[in-house]
């Protein structure tokens, strides 16, 4: 019995023994290739830092875009930064926390609708209105999440579709404060005279904005605690309990920050478009939502930029395909887009990069 | 440390426990043996607030175990690993090791979500945690690698590693050795002791290798159809008549 002891203690240290060089060795890994080359060593850093060198010319080349675009194009890249905050949201909800919601149409157009009523009732400064309608939706998202807590899979998903199928009579039947069916017409910000900028663009970057500030929240979080704590949820409820994480305190949140997202892009929706109405926020709005983070990619960080540009031109471009069948178009490329890439066109692009990596080192 | 008293559990007609009761000092290694079926893992179900007990009671440090939400038994000091392993499969070891010390942080989801300077701070300390247990554990090489795919012992020791992250005053292992080969599980055990002895942990362990029991554990208690049968040292429970006929039956 005591030699089981000794010889397993001493594979253990063994075993510790052989971590050690392993560490040491790591950081040497990264620098490899040709040492003293600078040109190797930057092109090495350059490829084991894609992520954020990626991030920032993407940045760059978001802020240049309005410069060389027509208004109307301006105008479509701002809608996809609306939709992305939206998917954001959705994201956190369905892909990290593992939840499910057919009604996030409802949360956007609450934010909308708030965002409008303080412009229109109250003339309140407009920026002011963000933090107020993501407030409204985070406190509707919270009630809704109770719900959550203790319904799964298609139960849930048939309680949150009801919310996004009364809204809009709701939103009918009160005509007094939200207008009716013919809506709130309001004027769009106007960009302040220092900035130069044109009507479009002003709005352009607004969205930029807050499209970035929340893709700080949402990355953040996801990086902390909290977001492993929702990963945990996700993927073993039991576990995750028995590691002293509080599912209910867990789920009603990620639906109230989920719904704090949409909320948030509904508002600036509202800046956008100068417009809301009971029809600009049907069912199918929620189900298009859900459609495009399945296809961005549930659970990666690019996923709903991608889907934002999914739920922009995919819709309008199956209406110039056939002005007939719009539906069957898209329903179509859906199909296609799940079929080339399961994990959505972010694991798809993971892929490519990973590729393109690959490639580069070998070199 | 722990005391269970006439722990019941019954699913409908079904007696999953009767009447068992034990006891567990501080610093024991404690084996939990019987047949399949004998309501080994619906004790530790119990312990952690996953099942309710229809009677009985136990206590844990003096207090009432039975009266904690199932979410604050880690924050106790109780931590447990599961007979099919209860990994996050999508979740890489490192953060798989992470969320067994959720309850040592404190960030909530907008000082997270600000990545306030706390935050920050919390964070590197549990990584810096996280990350000298995977190398006590031999896992450092795999940190980064989801769980999912990962080979069945090296998964064994990410669970351990998980519930050691919780810093655990009593760690229930259910069936840790179970799938390993005699290598491994002569590796584990010793890892197992080592750990034990620095961490100073209490250990209540579910196993059916009686090599591994044998080795590793103080104390042994043996059930049977959801009741206690035997209790001693391993060697006596070993030879205790009613225990060979449990795993054995009786002779024709």
């Amino acid at each position: 019995m005591s030699e089981t002891a000794n010889t397993a203690n001493t594979a253990s240290t063994a075993n510790e023994a052989a971590a050690e060089p392993a560490e040491v060795q790591a950081p040497g890994r990264d620098a490899s290739g040709e040492p003293g080359s600078w040109g190797a060593r930057l092109r090495d850093a350059a490829v084991e830092r894609w992520r954020p060198i990626a991030l920032a010319a993407l940045l760059l080349a978001a802020c240049y875009a309005p410069f060389q675009l027509v208004p109307f194009r301006v105008f479509q890249l701002t809608m996809v930064l609306v939709y992305a905050v939206a998917l954001l949201g959705l994201n956190l909800l369905v892909g990290h926390a593992g939840q499910i919601s057919l009604g996030h149409g409802a949360f956007f157009a609450v934010g909308a609708y708030a965002a409008a009523l303080m412009l229109d009732r109250w003339d309140v400064p407009y920026l002011l209105t963000l933090p107020v309608a993501a407030a409204v939706a985070f406190v509707l998202g919270l009630g809704l999440g109770v719900p959550a807590v203790r319904l799964h899979g298609l139960y849930l998903a048939l309680v949150t579709l009801s919310i996004a199928v009364f809204l809009v009579p709701l939103l009918k039947r009160f005509e007094s404060v939200t207008g009716g069916s013919m809506g709130l017409t309001l004027t769009k910000p106007a960009p302040p005279a220092w900035t130069g900028l044109a009507e479009d663009q002003w709005l352009y970057f607004l969205a930029l904005a807050v499209a970035v500030a929340a893709f700080l929240l949402a990355r953040n979080l996801l990086r902390s605690r909290v977001g492993r704590a929702l990963h945990a949820v996700r993927d073993n409820e039991a576990a995750a309990e028995v590691m002293g994480v509080r599912l209910p305190f867990y789920k009603t949140l990620a639906f109230a920050w989920s719904a704090m997202f949409a909320g948030a892009a509904g508002c600036v929706y509202t800046w956008v478009i100068g417009f809301v109405s009971p029809d600009s926020f049907p069912v199918t709005l929620s189900i298009t939502l859900l459609a495009g983070i399945v296809v961005g990619g549930l659970g990666s960080l690019s996923g709903p930029l991608l889907g934002g540009l999914f739920v922009m031109f995919v819709p309008s471009w199956s209406q110039d395909i056939n002005k007939a069948a719009p539906g069957v178009i898209f329903g179509l490329l859906i199909i296609a887009v799940m079929y080339v890439a399961p994990t959505g066109l972010a694991g798809l692009a993971g892929r490519a990069a990973g590729r393109i990596r690959r490639t580069l080192r070998r070199e | 440390m722990l005391e269970v008293r006439d722990l019941t559990v019954r699913f409908g007609g079904i007696t999953a426990l009767d009447g068992v009761g034990f006891e567990v000092r501080h610093g024991e290694t404690v084996g939990l043996i019987g047949p399949n079926g004998a309501g080994k893992t619906t004790l530790f179900n119990c312990l952690t607030r996953r099942y309710r007990a229809d009677a009985g009671t136990v206590r844990y440090q003096g207090a009432d175990l039975l009266a904690v939400p199932p979410h604050a038994v880690a924050a106790l000091g109780i931590a447990r690993t599961f007979q099919n392993l209860g990994l996050f499969p999508r979740l890489s070891v490192r953060d798989n090791v992470l969320v067994g010390a959720h309850h040592h942080g404190r960030a909530g989801f907008l000082s997270a979500g600000m990545r306030l300077p706390g935050v920050r701070r919390e964070e590197e300390r549990l990584r810096a945690e996280a990350d000298g247990l995977l190398r006590r554990l031999d896992l450092a090489h795999v940190a980064g690698h989801p769980a999912a795919g990962l080979p069945f012992g090296t998964l064994k020791r990410v669970e351990l590693a998980r519930a050691l992250a919780a810093r655990p005053r009593l760690l229930l292992l259910d069936e840790p050795v179970n799938g390993l080969n005699s290598a491994e599980v002569a590796e584990f055990a010793g890892t197992l002791r080592a750990v034990r002895d620095d961490f100073e942990v209490t250990v209540v362990v579910v196993e059916h290798h009686m090599g591994f029991v044998m080795g590793t554990c103080d104390r042994v208690v043996c059930l049977d159809f959801g009741r206690k049968i035997a209790e001693g040292s391993p060697a006596e429970v070993q030879q205790n008549p009613a225990v060979v006929e449990a795993y054995l039956g009786t002779p024709a």
